[in-house]
């Protein structure tokens, strides 16, 4: 029989465990961590000032106008949005599929989706032009008829999608959460430390009578989390794929964003658990090379996903035998946007085959690199889809180029400040590694285990 | 929420350990009693003799709750409240409704059912003090609450140390 390998190293205790996660709430950050605050938040003023331009003076601060009339703002939307997707997929679907390695990354992953999500919000919200009256997205009873909103709309179909996703991951995330912040609780010598943990973790003490709701809950919203997921994408997908524009009106879309989705929000999630290891070193038996090593797996498959579809668009393209389809493809391959469509596809095809070799996938360096690259392409991606089927519109006469400005590289840049910001206060207030779920855990592998 | 009561705890170190201890109170009759845990140690429920949760049950109408909202708002909007011609296509078109459907579905779902979770374990509740500081760490406690069946201080004291308890502790409310 083949062993298995442990899900957490180091021979620990349970009260080891305790003892590691709930390090960093405890203790004082050291300069490591300020540092990196203060770059993420240097960033993050970046785009404050960028967004703060952008609704004083206007959308005509972008490369928007006449014929792209979508940017980087709806490209950075569907970036985050499918950040976001990798911490869901960890959380529900693998928690489904009872894979147990998920427990060491899920709690970050969660917050990862979190926070990408509120960072995705703010796109659509401030691509509407004028964010103030941005609440006429939602069907409301008002005084001007009442007037709804279109039902027959992807772009109503989305507010939906996007909002109910936000809702039921924080309410994930946060019931995942009340046990660890109980513990954190208990074991409190500071007083306002036991009154804030108090309040959040509502009292909660583990009697096996809550356990026994508490699971049941915990399974069904993994459940219901699952379809969720798939959903969302889908119906990003389908702002782009129920127009009627050649290069968006595909019936591949809604499989291909979720591949997509998982590919870049997987790529994330090793970011980030890298620099976790790095900034936290007892994370590393609990974040394991293992660990890393099966997520680059998913990468790689969900990059040769994306790849199937990419050559698959290509395929239909020529196979249709529909002339504007043809033309915009090899537009995209080989127009003016051809840097960016080649560049989507070394990032996002190419290089992650490098994952085929144990040792890549196993060198935290090789794969720290790589998962940049990986964002760097799914961003691409998203732009190569927007930008490239838009510029040149069916007459030659409304034939364009989109004009990146420099806000427009702030709009996308600063995000990153925001996100960061988020994700390093979470580190040092919520513990990052899911108590209650590790503990469970800590016999798989081992001699005598007998979870496993 | 039942009101709090004073019992008797005892303490252990392994799950393993907790759960034959379970079983064997259970064995001695008593009913009320339960395990302080600091996660959920399979096999319990049944060692107890709790029945399955209801929570799935919950939210199979809660899902339907939000299926006939989704269902019923877009059609009352768009066929009856404001009908309106877009491009041609028919008021009542259901598979465009499918989406927003799906996601009332989901969002009630997923509300309703933590809602009754907390709601049945009694939380928020900022009064209620864990009887042990270590048992959301890494200790596992039984407590025998004094109106449970045949409650008897020496005896469940006896009983708690001759299945080998680190400690018991006299819990005034709990």
């Amino acid at each position: 029989m083949i062993k298995r390998n442990v899900l957490i190293a180091g021979n620990k205790t349970y009260h080891d465990i305790t003892n590691d996660i709930c390090q960093p709430i405890e203790t004082l950050p050291g300069k490591g961590w300020f540092a990196y605050l203060a770059i993420a938040k240097t960033i993050l003023l970046t785009w404050i000032i960028c967004l703060v331009m952008i609704v004083g003076v206007g959308l005509g601060l972008l490369g928007l106008s006449h014929p792209v009339g979508w940017g980087t703002d709806i490209t950075t939307f569907v970036f985050w949005i499918g950040i976001g997707h990798a911490g869901t997929l960890i959380s529900a679907i693998l928690f489904l599929f009872r894979q147990k390695w998920r427990t060491g990354i899920n709690r970050a992953a969660e917050a990862m989706t979190i926070f990408a999500v509120m960072t995705a919000g703010l796109y659509p919200l401030l691509h509407v032009g004028r964010p103030w009256f941005a609440f006429w997205l939602l069907p409301y009873p008002n005084q001007r008829g009442p007037l709804w909103v279109n039902f027959n709309s992807p772009l109503v179909w989305d507010v939906f999608a996007v909002s109910t996703y936000a809702t039921v991951s924080l309410v994930f995330w946060y019931v995942g959460m009340v046990p660890d912040l109980a513990s954190v609780r208990d074991r409190a010598k500071n007083k306002i430390r036991k009154i804030v943990y108090g309040a959040l973790s509502l009292g909660w003490t583990g009697t096996n009578r809550n356990w026994q709701h508490y699971e049941a809950a915990y399974l069904v919203l993994a459940g219901l989390s699952t379809p969720l997921v798939l959903s969302v994408h889908s119906i990003v997908s389908f702002d782009f794929a129920v127009a009627l524009l050649p290069g968006w009106h595909t019936t591949i879309f809604p499989p291909y964003f979720v591949a997509g989705a998982i590919f870049s929000g997987f790529g994330m999630v090793v970011t980030l658990m890298v620099l976790v290891r790095e900034g936290f070193p007892q994370m590393k038996d609990y974040i394991t090379v293992d660990h890393l090593e099966v997520m680059n797996k998913i990468i790689m498959t969900t990059g040769m996903m994306v790849g199937y579809a990419y050559a698959s668009e290509f395929f239909i393209a020529w196979y249709s035998g529909n002339d504007y389809e043809r033309y915009i493809f090899l537009n995209r391959a080989l127009g003016p946007y051809a840097w960016a469509y080649w560049i989507m596809v070394s990032c996002n095809v190419i290089i992650p085959q490098l994952f085929w070799f144990r040792k890549i996938r196993r060198s935290i360096l090789v794969m720290f690199i790589i998962s940049i690259f990986v964002n760097i392409g799914m961003w691409f991606e998203r732009f190569v889809i927007i930008v490239t089927s838009l510029h040149r519109d069916f007459l030659p006469s409304s034939w364009g180029m989109y004009d990146f400005t420099v806000y427009d590289f702030f709009f996308v840049f600063g995000s990153f400040g925001f996100f960061l910001t988020l994700f390093l206060l979470f580190l040092r207030t919520i513990p990052m590694v899911a108590m209650a779920e590790v503990k469970p855990c800590l016999s798989v592998g081992r001699e005598g285990g007998h979870h496993g | 929420m039942a009101k709090p009561v004073g019992g008797l705890l005892g303490v252990w170190s392994s799950e393993d350990k907790l759960l034959e201890v379970a079983k064997k109170v259970k064995a001695e009759g008593f009913q009320k009693f339960d395990t302080i845990t600091p996660f959920p140690v399979h096999g319990m429920d049944e060692a107890i003799g709790l029945k399955r949760s209801k929570i799935p049950i919950v939210t199979f109408f809660a899902c339907i709750m939000g299926t006939l909202t989704g269902f019923g708002f877009q059609t009352y909007v768009f066929v009856y409240d404001w009908p309106m011609n877009i491009g041609g296509k028919p008021h009542f078109s259901l598979p465009a409704f499918v989406p927003i459907i799906f996601e009332l579905t989901v969002l009630f779902g997923a509300l309703i059912t933590v809602g009754t979770m907390f709601a049945w374990n009694g939380l928020p509740n900022f009064t209620r003090v864990s009887p042990h500081a270590r048992l959301s760490d890494d200790k596992f406690g039984l407590f025998i609450p004094e109106n449970d069946h045949g409650y008897d201080v020496t005896k469940i004291d006896q009983l708690f140390q001759s299945l080998g308890a680190e400690e018991v502790v006299r819990v005034a409310e709990f």
